[in-house]
């Protein structure tokens, strides 16, 4: 599904250079859950927006569902990105003037569905998350958690076969926080891959996979089962490829 | 997805009432001061009589002063005298000729109710009617023949008949004027060239006179001298009749010449009859006689005057001001949009896409601002009106033109103005917007 080899990722600014990601090796297969971790600064963002199509790298070969993303245009990569990619942010990133319905309603504009569809899709998606009766209030009328639910719906409307998730959690509480998380696993039990970056080592141990990412490499993957909760394999920088 | 986007402009526009009537109320005065210059450029120098304008030749014969040309640097003079006017007319040269002058008299409408009125009066020969195609609602024009038998008889303006005889049918109806018994010939439909290109001297947008009568008359009845009167040479005795045989220039002359060759000929009888007078003693001046043509004639005259040029390029300046001033506020309210800009570059909105959003949305600004700006503009030709002559009053043929060419207009500037602050907004990268704000 995602297939990134010694992808590096250098911010140049007049003083400095930052390697944000620097030979930065991931393999994640189709229907995974993958947890992102690690320092902040490490690059965790910045593989996600690579990964997303939001930002483009220096070297290295990143393929998307068998497809090299290298030299596509950005008609193309809006169009990936569009219908392939759901995004979660940390900040919800709803449109504050467009209510519940339209704001799962915009990735759906740009994909060209007619109206029936999207509103079968945008009510659907709603339903799922649990704000199907609240369609047309505003975000600001919403708590947090209901937000971060919207903007699944969102991500979700698309039915990507990817989702991308940056701290989806950052802004909740706990409570909030693994409700999100289950549907979250929910999503993915039907079949969506998942990448998820989070700072909470309680919800990084719920998913199938964790990797640790530190100085822009993955330096550490852990793989975990419905039975052992505890980290099971420890694999070198270099050899963050695995089977 | 037009209608998606439109639906996103109205909301951005009321997400930002103040920054959006600014930008509304910068655009409107622009176009508002543009299209009142250029409305008023555009009537001064449009073509009142299109159709045979290369056809009809306003006369000049050089009669003036030895010693210095009528105007600088060596114009004959804009009219003629009675004495030329009465040779030229007489000649019958042309396929048609028009002499003529203005006047003023007192009418004394047959009706008890109605009260006498100073009337502004167009003496004029019979040609002058179907020479400049003028319309009549009721009759006709008068014959030569009244005009060699100095009858009385008059064509009413519409709005005269109006207001003498009620709008109705009043050929053969009389009236007094000038202490005279008039009958009445004819009835002008509602006429006013713009500019009043047979006769500018008297203001080149006012309104055609009241009445038409013979133009023997004036010296049948001695009237009065109207619109412009200038000598070289004073008069021999202060009488009537030696006004009239006098130097003194107040009449004007037109004259159809339908081909190149009829001109030729026309102007070499202008050269001709000149050299005669030369041998009477008159004409003192080298020859210099002229045939101008209807543009010709507003160019000479300058129809379209330097100070409308000048507000005409003013007003185009001030349209740019506004336009930066809108360019400004956009990007101001652009960049209050780029986090959702990046929001929807993220989820898959293509740079175009975005671009078509925001281009519709400063087209809506700008049409609005059109919109306001034709109402300004519409206030600015009343004001103007009372400085230049009615012409607020006469505008209708105009009108769907010059709103189009507003409507136009606005939307070409604002969309000019939006392009830079929508290119803008579309190249903001779709990641650097979503981080945690
Ligand atoms: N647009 C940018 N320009 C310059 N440097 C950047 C930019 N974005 C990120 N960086 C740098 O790249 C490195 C990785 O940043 P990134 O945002 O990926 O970290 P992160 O792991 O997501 O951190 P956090 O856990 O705090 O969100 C940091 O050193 C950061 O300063
Ligand atoms: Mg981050």
């Amino acid at each position: 599904m995602l297939n990134m080899q010694n992808v590096t990722k250098i911010f140049r600014t007049d003083l400095v250079e930052t390697r944000a990601l620097s030979d930065f090796n991931l393999h994640v297969k189709e229907g995974e859950f993958v947890t992102v971790t690690g320092p902040s600064g490490s690059g965790k963002t910045t593989f996600l927006n690579i990964a997303g199509l939001l930002e483009s790298f220096d070297d290295g070969v990143y393929d998307l569902d068998g497809e090299n993303v290298r030299h596509l245009n950005d008609t193309q990569r809006s169009r990936l990105r569009n219908e392939k990619i759901g995004f979660i942010f940390q900040s919800f990133n709803l449109i504050p003037d467009l209510d519940l319905f339209d704001n799962v309603d915009v990735p759906l504009r740009y994909r060209g569905f007619n109206g029936s569809e999207r509103k079968r899709r945008i009510e659907r998606c709603l339903e799922l998350v649990g704000l199907a009766n609240r369609m047309k209030h505003l975000p600001a009328q919403l708590s947090g958690g209901q937000q971060q639910r919207v903007a699944i719906a969102r991500a979700l409307a698309g039915e990507p076969r990817f989702l991308l998730a940056d701290e989806p959690t950052g802004n909740l509480d706990s409570k909030m926080a693994h409700s999100v998380m289950q549907l979250l696993k929910d999503i993915n039990d039907e079949g969506t891959t998942i990448v998820m970056v989070t700072h909470d080592p309680s919800l990084a141990r719920e998913a199938k996979r964790n990797i640790f990412v530190k100085d822009g490499k993955v330096s550490d993957v852990t793989h975990i089962s419905a039975s052992a909760p505890e980290p099971i394999a420890s694999i070198s920088a270099s050899g963050a490829r695995h089977v | 997805m037009f209608n998606y986007y439109l639906r996103l402009a109205l909301l951005s526009i009321r997400r930002n009432p103040i920054l959006s009537a600014l930008m509304v109320a910068a655009i409107a005065l622009g176009i508002g001061a543009s299209m009142t210059t250029i409305t008023v450029n555009y009537l001064m120098s449009s073509n009142p009589i299109p159709q045979k304008s290369d056809q009809l030749y306003y006369v000049q014969v050089d009669s003036w002063d030895p010693n210095e040309p009528a105007e600088e640097p060596n114009e004959p003079p804009e009219q003629l005298t009675w004495t030329d006017a009465n040779n030229l007319y007489a000649a019958q040269k042309a396929q048609r000729q028009v002499i003529m002058a203005t006047t003023a008299a007192v009418v004394e409408p047959p009706s008890q109710d109605a009260k006498p009125f100073n009337a502004y009066i167009r003496l004029t020969t019979n040609e002058f009617f179907p020479m400049f195609d003028v319309p009549f609602l009721y009759g006709g024009h008068w014959q030569a023949s009244a005009d060699k038998g100095r009858e009385q008889v008059v064509v009413l303006s519409r709005k005269s008949n109006d207001k003498i005889f009620g709008g109705e049918n009043s050929v053969g109806r009389s009236l007094r004027l000038a202490g005279r018994q008039f009958t009445v010939v004819g009835v002008l439909e509602s006429w006013y060239p713009a500019p009043k290109f047979y006769d500018v001297g008297t203001g080149a947008f006012e309104e055609p006179e009241d009445l038409y009568i013979p133009f023997l008359l004036k010296e049948e009845l001695q009237l009065p001298n109207g619109g412009n009167t200038n000598c070289w040479k004073t008069p021999e005795d202060d009488s009537f009749a030696g006004f009239l045989r006098s130097e003194c220039i107040n009449y004007q002359m037109w004259v159809e010449l339908p081909e190149e060759q009829d001109k030729q000929a026309y102007l070499a009888f202008l050269n001709n009859y000149a050299n005669e007078q030369k041998a009477l003693g008159r004409f003192p001046r080298p020859l210099n006689n002229r045939l101008s043509d209807v543009m010709q004639w507003m160019e000479n005259r300058q129809v379209v005057t330097d100070d409308a040029r000048v507000m005409l390029w003013l007003s185009l300046m001030f349209l740019v001001v506004c336009l930066l001033n809108t360019v400004g506020l956009l990007l101001a309210k652009f960049s209050g949009k780029s986090a959702e800009i990046g929001l929807r570059r993220a989820i898959g909105a293509s740079r175009q896409a975005l671009f078509y959003q925001h281009l519709v949305e400063t087209a809506c600004i700008g049409l609005t601002g059109g919109i306001a700006g034709l109402a300004l503009a519409y206030l600015g030709l009343l004001g103007i009106g009372s400085l230049y002559g009615s012409f607020a009053d006469n505008l209708s043929s105009l009108d769907i033109n010059m709103v189009l060419l507003a409507l136009l207009l606005s939307l070409i500037s604002s969309i000019a103005a939006g392009l830079y602050p929508t290119w803008r907004a579309c190249s903001i990268a779709p990641a650097s917007q979503l981080k945690s704000q």
